[in-house]
């Protein structure tokens, strides 16, 4: 299990490039970070492993 | 004799790598063009809330001569809001006029034949006892400039008596660096007065023939140096009638601006000397700066810049002196005498600087004042 | 004559900045089509599966202005602009830091930490602040590329509540002053630029009017109208009464 924003997934395995893709999100219009460390966009291939923590960031309305 | 490159700092000189203060004041006044102005532009600076610079270059153009009344009013009112009724009081004390500049306008310069002296360290203490039993509380220190005959350690000695003796110390000697101004800072001294004599470098070239003195930027910078160094305060001025007055006002103006605006802390202020007759050439006079056109000069000082303090000298003659304070002068010297030892001596060891036109006591400065309805104030500050 | 917003080197011909914060389609259309803005706020949040992607709404050539919103400290608004500047957002960051959840009024001592911080990093720090002049200079020599005081509580449309101390500011602060937050009025925007304001960054007004396009338009008219008069410099009459005695008889020479 891999805990994205917030919610459990079965992303074990998975790159982060193909987690965007399984949310239809594009990556170069979102941030991500796993734990506590931002995750600079080469570094995307990175296999994600059970019990890490990944947030995924985008932009919204906001004065 | 060969005379030195007048824009090219000595070996021991500072320079301020990250400040472009300096070069922005020069710039300023190179585009500083007064005739440009009109009765409007005159009109619209002086019901303007805050003044911009060029509100400030309106007010010093000859445009603004008619409306030297309405200055005045203007002037009389900001110095009211920001000093009410109050008058300071100081003293000059000459402690050494030994010089190694050669200034064609000032009676200190190296080649001109006067009585030379310096006092030592007990002609300091009763100099300034016999200041100080006036009831005097502030004093400015003045020197020559002689790096050899006036070190930095005897200026520092000699702000030491001084806050013995006085409540506040200033000095008006050569321009140091920043750790020599912290040096005399630490010895008691809070405020440094520098003239610029003259913002243009090329009339200051044939002015200053000889000496430290005729580094021009290294005198420009001296106000920023000695706020670096600790100084509480900084004082402005150019010897109105050397060149271009406007131009020069101008300058001075703009310089306080910029020093103020990087240094909010600072205390700014201004004098507005004259040229006067020195001894060995009494044709020496302030050509086209006439009584109006210094009062247009000060107004313009207290308009702009209303917090800002601003010395009248002695130079002028008690009528005029007793008439701006109150209207744009705050700060006022009694009981000046320019030569060494004079306040204790009959007659000084040393010459005097310039002819002083008002020569009144201590008490006879403070029934003036009163008598304007004023308050002399001795001293309004403490050295933290 | 060209008269060009310039912030952190780069050129805005507009002087009216959209806030996002009630987002809507309309309103983006609205501001960007018929008030000319340039220049849209954005905050960061997580995003899921068709959240929606403001950025597809947003036209091509408007300049992003990514905030840190959610920040309390001035860590945690390093960590958002970096977060923004990773999602393609580019150097701009207009800094936000709040922790007061009553008013929301921004904490301007985390907020010149916050400036220095994403100075160094590269940032072009845009500090949202309570218009203090002291808090402002902090911020200058931290590294900002203007500042932007707020002229009443956020959303309160009560125009502009800190108009003596945005005064002061402008006086001041050799940056564009960027007036945020409160102007409720297209007269209000129009004061505030009239007396020497660089932009004005609104949206509830807009957003919250019956017509959102007609309100844009009239947002768009009263701020050139202002910075219009500003250059213009106004004029005043002066006090005709003049003095029984006049002052400067005692001149000679």
């Amino acid at each position: 299990m891999v805990i994205v924003n917030g919610e459990p997934k079965e992303a074990a395995g998975m790159t982060v490039l193909e987690l965007l893709s399984s949310m239809q999100l594009k990556p170069e219009r979102t941030a991500v970070m796993i734990g506590d460390e931002i995750l600079s966009k080469p570094d995307y291939g990175k296999v994600l492993t059970d019990g890490e923590t990944v947030e995924i960031i985008g932009f919204v309305g906001g004065g | 004799m060969e005379r030195i490159d007048h824009m090219k700092y000595l070996p021991d000189m500072e320079v301020l790598e990250d400040s472009d203060i300096g070069e922005r004041v020069v710039r300023a006044m190179r585009n500083y063009d007064y005739s440009k102005y009109t009765a409007a532009d005159v009109k619209r600076a002086l019901s303007a809330e805050y003044l911009s610079p060029d509100d400030f270059g309106a007010l010093l153009s000859p445009a603004a001569e008619p409306f030297l009344e309405d200055m005045a009013r203007r002037a009389t009112l900001e110095t009211h809001k920001h000093f009410g009724n109050s008058v300071l009081l100081f003293t000059p004390l000459y402690i050494s006029n030994y010089c190694e500049n050669h200034c064609i306008y000032c009676g200190f310069n190296c080649q001109n034949k006067i009585r030379r002296a310096k006092l030592d360290e007990d002609g300091i203490r009763r100099e300034m006892e016999a200041i100080a039993k006036t009831g005097m509380e502030e004093v400015l220190i003045l020197t020559g400039e002689s790096r050899k005959m006036s070190d930095v350690e005897y200026i520092g000695r000699a702000c030491s008596i001084a806050h013995e003796y006085f409540k506040n110390v200033g000095v008006e000697v050569y321009p140091m660096n920043t750790d020599e101004y912290a040096y005399i800072h630490e010895c008691g001294a809070d405020y440094v007065t520098v003239f610029q004599e003259t913002y243009d470098s090329d009339r200051y070239e044939q002015l200053h023939l000889a000496g430290h003195k005729r580094i021009f930027p290294y005198r420009l910078n001296a106000q920023e140096r000695a706020v670096r160094g600790g100084m509480r305060g900084v004082a402005f001025a150019a010897l109105l009638g050397l060149s271009d007055f406007r131009k020069d006002a101008f300058a001075v103006g703009t310089h306080a601006y910029l020093i103020q605006r990087k240094y909010p802390h600072a205390e700014i202020s201004f004098s507005c000397p004259r040229l006067r007759p020195i001894i060995n050439n009494d044709k020496i006079n302030p050509k086209d700066v006439h009584e109006r056109q210094l009062l247009q000069v000060m107004c313009a000082y207290r308009i702009f810049m209303p917090f800002a303090g601003l010395t009248i000298s002695t130079r002028e003659r008690a009528g005029f002196r007793d008439n701006v304070v109150g209207m744009c002068a705050t700060k006022i010297s009694a009981g000046v005498s320019t030569g060494i030892g004079s306040h204790t001596e009959e007659e000084s060891a040393g010459d005097s600087q310039f002819e002083i036109s008002d020569t009144r006591s201590l008490a006879e400065v403070i029934e003036a004042i009163k008598g304007r309805g004023l308050q002399p104030v001795l001293n309004d500050y403490v050295y933290v | 004559m060209s008269d060009k917003l310039i912030i952190g080197g780069h050129e805005f011909s507009s002087r009216f900045i959209l806030g996002s914060g009630k987002f809507d389609l309309d309103l983006i259309n609205a501001a960007v089509e018929h008030a000319g803005a340039e220049i849209v706020t954005l905050a960061l949040r997580r995003v899921n599966s068709f959240s929606g992607n403001i950025l597809e709404h947003i036209p091509a050539g408007v300049t992003l202005l990514p905030n840190t919103s959610g920040a309390r400290t001035a860590e945690e608004a390093y960590k958002i602009a970096r977060l923004a500047r990773e999602a393609g957002c580019g150097e701009f960051i207009k800094i936000e830091v709040i922790h007061d959840s009553k008013y929301l009024l921004p904490d301007n001592y985390e907020t010149a930490k916050a400036c220095e911080m994403l100075a160094k990093d590269g940032f072009i720090p845009l500090p949202y602040m309570y218009p203090d002049l002291n808090a402002a200079r902090d911020m200058v020599n931290a590294g900002a590329a203007a500042i932007m005081p707020l002229a009443a509580p956020i959303g309160s449309n009560q125009g502009l509540a800190t108009k003596q101390f945005i005064r002061i500011l402008i006086e001041e602060i050799d940056l564009p002053i960027i007036v945020d937050a409160g102007i409720g009025k297209p007269s209000q925007a129009c004061e505030a630029m009239e007396m020497g304001a660089a932009a004005i960054m609104a949206n509830t007004a807009i957003a919250t009017a019956g017509n959102i396009v007609e309100m844009a338009k009239a947002f768009k008219h009263a701020i050139i109208a202002g910075r219009t008069a500003y250059l213009a410099g106004t004029g005043r009459v002066l006090d005709k009464a003049s003095a029984s005695s006049p002052l400067t008889g005692f001149i000679r020479e």
